[in-house]
Formats: structure tokens, C-alpha cells, sequence
């Protein structure tokens, strides 16, 4: 008789673990390729699993084995049509073994490398490898808007549903052992040993003694069995939970930019590859993400993605209304309490004479003490990178922040000029800090 | 095709299949294979899996359950890239040695494939399973899932206990000597489960006082004479030389843990498990092959099986059976399917339409009627090496156009031996019977002296067999490998 069983619903990915693993032993090699190929990658598809290859050297599984060539062979092969014994075949030149090598590897695998796929959380996981959230859980918990059960050992009073059996059972069992329980076993034995007697005895004869003893044995365990229950309200436990506070898992990203005549295409190519990278690396650590596009010319405005990164506007620049923007929508929908905000902000520098300081300001008094997070870009041309080597030039903008940096952790910046530089700039900005938090 | 008693509705129609149908269709094959070929199995269990289980079960040599190591996940990883490629398809079917006999099936099948792989697995590969000597012998078929969890719990635990790093030297080291790592010619020392336990459990609480071999051996008083008698004595306490190299490393080392020796224990006992697999591979395939292609045969001629449903059958039996000749680009060599199936068949028509030819080659059997017995002592008692031997006929060379093929790396040629003709067929079922030998076709490495007092130098010997050397870069990794496990020198010398 045959069992069958349907598999279909145990749970994939049994080799994970062994998956897992391998990846691990070729971490070196793999981050290597993950990185090149993130700055290979178009913004669209950073999001996507990668074919990456390794060297085999290291996970080569070596054993003792024939070589290829030496010594005298023997084989038999099939589908002769015209050989006769004794035919000399001539061997190929190059001294290639017998029979043809497989030319080329239908798996497309050489000898000395080896291809996989990565899948794009395992990419993504690699990808942001060492990368930290600054402050990952909100600093301040004052108002707490959700709380979770979460079991917290055991009491003696709860609801039925709560009922944990296991523990119930072994205190009973200890208990029954303690006070010495007679077996149902042992009662059994006895009555079965009262009956064997009873049958041998004859009906009009006196009981014999030992009958009358093993009766009153009998009834002395019973009575003690009695007495002693099975289970006792004493032993019974119950599963307890404890309400424990969330802590909020909830993010919002806002991405400024300034999108003035002075912004051209490569500008902007540049602002959206680091926000990009900021939004995925947001989505790996956090359940829910919003974002929040403003972009402003000298007046903000709240956009959607797609005009954010595609229509131009001309005017003027003032990078404080972006900040008042972004406050007012904070006020509006994003409460501190509940959302871990991020800022990115994305600028050439360029900024209306004197609006600097109000920039600094703003960010200074309501913007920060709100934020996780504020990074700010600046994009240059790639002839000034060179000119700007030391963080102490630059504009007024610039100059402006250097000041927020000093007083707030929590506020980074950096000057990108193409797009080999986002990468390495994105984390030196989220690079994990040994044991740096933020003073509360 | 053969003529249609058809009284009988077919068992189904159409591609789908389901649990019912399945059921119905195992029931008829049942029938066929219990009462009229007579074939003694253990009980199936049928699972159906997913495309992706099966490339998870690949990753582990098919068992069910394994320890973990990387090099599964790099066999996973390199199967299902080539899948998803559609370079290679899966197999229909995995097929395990135990009992209950497990058996495989893809969710992708269709029901004829389902009925095929039914036939083929759970009733072929499974009384080849419970009856060939081999597998009665070798393995333990009851205890082996048992086995395999005790040593994944094993392993996990050594893992968290020392750590993943230390665990994965120590499996890549004990892998790389697995093939080296067989007992061939001796029965292995064979303890069931429990003492298994019993044996690590002593082993962990013993580690301190136990008496080691080589203190034991300091306690004497004097120092050892290096005199030739000295090493008899020593080569005869340590069972050398010894062909095992894990059993040997498990037993002598002088610097592994406790728990490493019972990791080296595991794997060897898992290589163990396999070596009859590898020594059965035309017979196994043969004879899967055989009693499938007999029970659908059986079944459409009583009508069971549709004519539709019967071809699709015949073409993926085909094409399992394809043996390219050997100048064609597919070729891989000698396809055992083909071979096993073919001579499988053979035996079964020298038993009831025996020639002249037959007669004089197999005396025993040609004319014996009772083919199903003939075969049945076939699967049970002999091996690859063995089964050619005693039943390749000219009628299987002649259809196969076999030919034998000499190379002496000397020469600039290959030489022809022997084809299909009067004076070669002995030579080319010779040759074959040779190269299906796995005892041959693995290196002869053995453990041939070490000197504990001494040195402590591990010398191993290579016995080359037609002074074929062993693969330099791979020998110096695996010597390297036991050198980890042996702690102190490793010499190899090749002999022959």
C-alpha cells in the first residue's frame, strides 16, 4: 500500500540556510561585484536581483582523483560504424586527453569562475552591509500610540485560551509524585489480584486473610486516589502577556531639491541616484515608508514623483521655503511621535544672498530637534570637485550648514560630482559608527 | 502495439492529474508489479513536491534531510541557475533508499508521467532497493533518516557550541577524503542508533580521562625500538594498512576533539551509504527501467492506459534512453539507462526465444522460460562489474555497435582493441565490466604507516593501476585537507 503525501505547502527554501552559507564564504568577492554594479546600474533597476561571479579558487571541493592524461586507458563506446581492431586513431594535437573536451560549458560556467544569482534582498542585504540608521528607533517614546501583547512567564489565574498545558501537566505530575498518587496501574493490579483469589476461592468458604488485606489495600489507594486529584486547581498555570510599547516603525522621507534653471539634467540624475539609494536602504530597515517630494524654486512646493524629477521651473532660488514647506507638512501629517522622519536635501549651492542664515535658522530651531536624519548634497561640476577639496570653502549655502553640522550629529553633508561618487558618499554618510548615539 | 482486450475503461484521461486519480492509477501498478512480476518492495511513500523542492532536494544528494554546509547551497545555487536557463530540465522523480521507500514527484508531471514515474521509482528502483545485496548488506535502509537527523542535530550543535568557521573547516576537509573514505572489501563496523548516541555521549564525558593511544603508549617503560619488528607490532595495533582515511583519521588522530572525530565519523558512514549507489548504476537504472516499461505495457494492453497517454509514456522513455553514438556532440559516454534497460531485456529474450548464439553463451538461462526469476536473482545478486560480466551478450554489443578503445599516453594514437565481432566480444564486455568497476575507477589511496612515538608522519600510498597518476592540484588540496585533520605531516608516495 502506497502513502502519499502532498508536499506542495511545506515551507521552500530549505537550502537557505546552506545558501546562506556559501554566500558567506564568498562575501569578499560578492560585495566586490555588488558594488561595481550598483554604479554600473541605471536608478530604475538598482531594485534588482544581480548575476554575480566568483572566483572558484575558494570554493573549489577538492578529492583525490585520476588526472586526465597518463597511464594506459581503457573505455568502450558505443555507435562504431567503421573501425576494425587494430586501428590507430590519431590523437588530436595538443596532447587533449581521448575523445573531445566539451567545447565550451553549456552552463556557461569557466573553469575558473563561478555564477549565481543573487536575489535582490540578499543583493540589497550585501549592498547596505556596515550601513547604519542614525537613532533606528525613535529617541523619544513620550507618546506611545501602539502596544503589542508579549509573553512575560507564567501565573496562576487567566483566561481558559490562555491555559498553557505543558506546565499545568508537569506540576501535576510533580505533585502527584510528591504526595505519592497511587498509579491507576496499581489499582488495576489490585483489583485483577482480588479477582484471581476471589475466583479460586470457593463461595461458601471464609475469605482468606491475604483477600481481605489486598481488599483493604484496595480501598485505602482508592480513597487516596480520591483525595488526591489528578489535577488540582493548584497546579494549573496560564500563558501571561504583557501590553509592551512599539516602538514606532513608521518612516517618512522627505527629498528637497531645488529645481531652478540652475539645475540641469545631470544635476538632477545625481540628486534622484541618492535618493534612490535612500529610499531602498529606508525600506530595508523600517515596515512602512512614505515619501515626501518638495521642490522649490523660490517658492516650495509639495510635488509628486514625477514632476519632482522631470519639468523644470525657472526662477529664483530660496532654499528656506522648501524647509518652511516641509515643516508645515510635518505639522500637518507626520507628527514626531509616531514617524521616524529623513531629509535628504539636494542642491548645487546656489541660494538667494542672505536667505542662507534664515536656512540655518529654520533648521536649527524646528527642523532638527523633529529630524532622524538630515543629509544634504551638494552637486557640483565635476572640474570644481578639485577646488573644493576642503569643506571650509564654499558658498554661502554651504558655509551656512557647516555651522548646523557643528552643533547637530544627526546632520550630514557631502559634495557629490558624478556618479562613481554617490556610492562612496552614501556610506560615509550612514556608515556604522561604533557606538555612536546620539546624546539624548 | 499490442492487441486491445479492452473490456477495461482507462484508468484516466488527459493531462491533469490528482490525488484520486494517482491513488486509482498506483492501485493498477500495484497489481502488475506484486502479482504478476512478483517484486518484493518496501512500503512507498509518494510525495509530491515542487519545482523548487526538487532543486532543494538535488542540493543534498536527494535525502530529505541534511546538515548543513556551503557546498549544498553552491550545488543549489548552480542547479537552479541552470534551470532557470532552461539549460537543464529536473528529473521527473528522486527515488530514496529507505524504508518506508520515499519517492519524489514533481507537481509539473503529468498524469502518464506520474504513472511512469510510479512504475519506475516506487516499484523498479525500490525492490532494487530492498533486494540487491548491496544495499542488504551496506546499508540500512530502516535507520537511515534517523541517522541523517541525529546528524544534522549533531552538527547544529557542534556549530553553536564551536562555532560555524571551526564545524565548516572540518566538513570541508572530511568531504574532500569521502570518496577515499569507504570500507570496500570489509564489512564497516555497523552500530545501530542507539549505540550510535551511546558511543558520542561516552565520547564527550570521557574526553578528559580517556586514555589516549599515544599516552597509553608513553606509560611503557623504555622508548620503542625502531627495529622492523617495532613497526610490525604498531602497523598490526592500528589495522594498517588501512583504505579508509576518514576511519583511520577518526580513530588515530592525535589532535582532533571528540566531537570532530564524530563528525568524520558521519560523513564517512554517509559516503558508505552511497558507495552501493555508485556500484549499481546500469543494474538500478536497468532494472527501474524494465519494470516500468513492463507494467505501462501491461496496462495499456488490458486498456488501462489510453493510447494517447501511452505514447507520451514511450517518448519520455525514449528519451531517457537515447544512447548518441559516441561522435555525437551529446554524448557523454555510455548511457546506463539505455545499457541497463537493453540488456535487462536481452535476458528476458534469451529466456524465452533463445538463439543458437544464447545457447552457447548463456548455457544457465537460454530457454529457461521463467524470466521473472532469472532476473530477479540478476537484481539481487550481482553488482555492475559483475551483472556485464555474467550477462552482456553479442545481441546487446551488436545493437549497441560497442567498441573497446586503448590509449597509452606513450603512443600518439588510440588504438582500436576490439568492435562487435566474434573476437572482440570478450574483450569489449572485459573492458566494460572493468570500467563500471568503482573500486577501479577510484584511486587506490591507502594509509600505509605512521609513527606515533616518532615523527608522527602520516605516510599514505598510492597504487596507481596502469600507471595512471592522481590530478596534482587536486591531490595537494586534499593533502592538505588531511593534513588539518592529522595535524602533523602528510606524505604521499605513488607507486606502480
Amino acid at each position: 500500500m502506497g502513502h502519499f503525501i502532498d508536499r506542495r505547502l511545506n515551507p521552500k527554501g530549505k537550502s537557505l540556510g546552506n545558501r546562506r552559507r556559501f554566500i558567506g564564504r564568498v562575501r569578499a568577492s560578492v560585495k566586490k561585484s555588488v558594488d561595481e554594479s550598483v554604479r554600473r546600474r541605471g536608478i530604475a533597476d538598482v531594485d534588482q536581483s544581480e548575476q554575480v561571479s566568483v572566483p572558484a579558487k575558494g570554493i573549489s571541493e577538492p578529492s583525490f582523483r585520476h588526472a586526465a592524461q597518463g597511464g594506459k586507458r581503457q573505455a568502450v563506446l558505443s555507435g562504431n560504424r567503421t573501425f576494425r581492431a587494430g586501428d590507430k586513431i590519431q590523437k588530436p594535437p595538443g596532447g587533449a586527453g581521448k575523445g573531445r573536451g566539451r567545447e565550451g560549458s553549456a552552463d556557461g560556467e569557466g573553469e575558473d569562475e563561478f555564477l549565481f544569482m543573487l536575489s535582490r534582498d540578499e543583493f540589497l542585504d550585501i549592498f547596505f552591509e556596515d550601513l547604519e540608521l542614525p537613532d533606528l528607533v525613535k529617541l523619544s517614546l513620550k507618546e506611545i500610540a501602539a502596544a503589542r501583547p508579549q509573553r512575560m512567564g507564567y501565573t496562576v489565574a487567566g483566561t481558559p485560551a490562555n491555559l498553557s498545558v505543558e506546565r499545568t501537566m508537569r506540576n501535576a505530575i510533580g505533585r502527584r509524585i510528591a504526595l505519592r498518587r497511587p498509579k491507576t496501574r496499581e489499582t488495576q493490579a489490585l483489583e485483577q489480584q482480588i479477582r484471581e483469589l476471589e475466583a479460586r476461592v470457593p463461595a461458601d468458604e471464609a475469605e482468606p486473610p491475604e483477600l481481605i488485606k489486598l481488599r483493604e489495600e484496595l480501598d485505602k489507594a482508592q480513597r487516596r486516589q480520591r483525595r488526591i486529584p489528578f489535577v488540582d486547581p493548584l497546579d494549573v498555570r496560564y500563558r501571561y502577556f504583557e501590553m509592551q510599547p512599539e516602538p514606532a516603525a513608521n518612516a517618512v522621507m522627505f527629498c528637497l531639491m531645488d529645481v531652478s534653471a540652475s539645475m540641469g539634467e545631470r544635476e538632477k540624475d545625481l540628486a534622484k541616484r541618492f535618493f534612490v539609494l535612500l529610499h531602498l536602504f529606508l525600506k530595508q530597515r523600517y515596515d512602512k515608508i512614505e515619501v515626501v517630494f518638495i521642490r522649490h524654486t523660490q517658492v516650495a512646493s509639495e510635488v509628486d514623483e514625477e514632476t519632482f524629477f522631470h519639468s523644470r521651473e525657472s526662477g529664483g532660488t530660496v532654499v528656506s521655503s522648501a524647509l518652511n514647506e516641509m515643516k508645515a507638512i510635518i505639522d500637518a501629517r507626520y507628527p514626531p511621535s509616531e514617524w521616524n522622519i529623513y531629509a535628504a536635501q539636494a542642491s548645487d549651492g546656489e541660494n538667494y544672498r542672505g536667505d542662507s542664515a534664515t536656512c540655518a535658522a529654520r533648521l536649527k530651531e524646528s527642523l532638527m530637534p523633529l529630524c532622524q536624519y538630515f543629509a544634504y548634497i551638494e552637486i557640483l561640476e565635476e572640474n570644481e570637485i578639485g577646488l573644493m577639496q576642503s569643506d571650509d570653502n564654499g558658498m554661502e549655502l554651504w558655509r551656512a550648514y557647516r555651522g548646523v553640522a557643528d552643533d547637530w550629529p544627526n546632520f550630514a553633508m557631502k559634495r557629490i560630482a558624478s556618479p562613481a561618487h554617490i556610492y562612496p558618499v552614501f556610506r560615509e554618510l550612514f556608515v556604522r559608527k561604533g557606538g555612536l548615539v546620539a546624546d539624548v | 502495439m499490442s492487441k486491445r482486450s479492452g473490456t477495461v475503461a482507462p484508468l484516466f484521461e488527459g493531462a491533469e492529474w490528482n490525488f484520486d486519480t494517482i491513488q486509482r492509477v498506483y492501485g493498477a501498478i500495484e497489481q502488475v508489479a506484486l502479482g504478476d512480476l512478483g517484486l518484493d518492495v518496501y512500503t512507498n511513500q509518494i510525495e509530491i513536491i515542487s519545482s523548487q523542492q526538487m532543486l532543494d532536494a538535488y542540493s543534498s544528494n536527494g535525502m530529505p534531510l541534511m546538515y548543513r554546509h556551503w557546498s549544498f547551497g553552491k550545488h543549489f545555487m548552480r542547479d537552479e541557475q541552470l534551470y532557470r536557463k532552461g539549460a537543464r530540465g529536473l528529473a521527473y522523480e528522486i527515488v530514496i533508499n529507505s524504508d518506508p521507500c520515499i519517492s519524489y514527484c514533481m507537481e509539473d508531471n503529468t498524469m502518464a508521467l506520474q504513472a511512469l514515474v510510479i512504475a519506475h521509482a516506487a516499484f523498479g528502483h525500490n525492490h532494487f532497493f530492498k533486494n540487491n545485496h548491496l544495499f542488504q548488506q551496506w546499508t540500512d535502509a530502516p535507520g537511515i533518516l534517523d541517522y541523517l537527523d541525529y546528524a544534522r542535530g549533531f552538527i547544529a550543535r557542534c556549530e553553536e557550541r564551536y562555532g560555524e568557521r571551526e564545524v565548516e573547516q572540518l566538513l570541508d576537509a572530511a568531504h574532500s577524503l569521502m570518496q577515499s573514505s569507504v570500507f570496500r572489501h570489509r564489512r564497516p563496523p555497523s552500530p545501530s542508533l542507539r549505540e550510535e548516541r551511546d558511543r558520542e555521549r561516552e565520547r564527550l564525558l570521557d574526553a578528559e580521562r580517556a586514555v589516549h593511544y599515544l599516552w597509553d603508549r608513553f606509560d611503557r617503560s623504555g622508548p620503542a625500538s625502531q627495529t622492523d619488528a617495532a613497526a610490525q607490532e604498531r602497523k598490526r595495533e592500528m589495522d594498517l594498512p588501512e583504505e579508509n582515511l576518514l576511519y583511520f583519521l577518526e580513530r588515530h588522530s592525535p589532535v582532533l576533539q571528540p566531537w570532530q572525530r564524530e563528525i568524520l565519523r558521519i560523513v564517512r558512514n554517509i559516503a558508505q551509504y552511497f558507495y552501493p549507489q555508485r556500484q549499481t548504476k546500469v543494474m538500478n537504472e536497468g532494472c527501474a527501467c524494465f519494470v516500468h516499461y513492463y507494467i505501462m505495457n501491461q496496462l495499456h494492453a488490458t486498456g488501462q492506459l489510453s493510447d494517447g497517454a501511452m505514447l507520451e509514456i514511450l517518448h519520455n522513455h525514449s528519451n531517457v534512453l537515447t544512447q548518441p553514438d559516441f561522435d555525437d556532440p551529446r554524448s557523454a559516454g555510455l548511457n546506463p539507462y539505455a545499457l541497463g534497460f537493453a540488456m535487462m531485456q536481452d535476458i528476458r529474450r534469451v529466456c524465452e526465444a533463445p538463439t543458437e548464439e544464447d545457447h552457447e553463451w548463456f548455457p544457465d538461462i537460454a530457454g529457461a522460460r521463467d524470466w521473472r526469476g532469472v532476473l530477479k536473482d540478476a537484481w539481487a545478486n550481482y553488482r555492475d562489474e559483475s551483472f556485464v560480466q555474467q550477462f552482456l551478450g553479442p545481441e546487446v554489443m551488436r545493437r549497441f555497435r560497442l567498441f573497446a578503445l586503448s590509449d597509452d599516453s606513450v603512443d600518439p594514437f588510440h588504438t582500436v582493441s576490439a568492435i562487435h565481432d566474434e573476437r572482440g566480444y570478450h574483450e569489449i564486455r572485459d573492458v566494460f565490466a572493468h570500467s563500471l568497476d568503482v573500486s577501479v575507477s577510484d584511486p587506490d589511496i591507502q594509509v600505509i604507516d605512521v609513527d606515533l612515538l616518532g615523527d608522527r608522519r602520516l605516510r599514505l600510498r598510492h597504487n596507481r593501476r596502469n600507471g595512471v597518476p592522481l590530478d596534482p592540484e587536486t591531490r595537494d588540496a586534499t593533502l592538505a585537507n588531511v593534513r588539518r585533520c592529522w595535524g602533523y605531516d602528510v606524505v604521499l608516495t605513488e607507486t606502480g
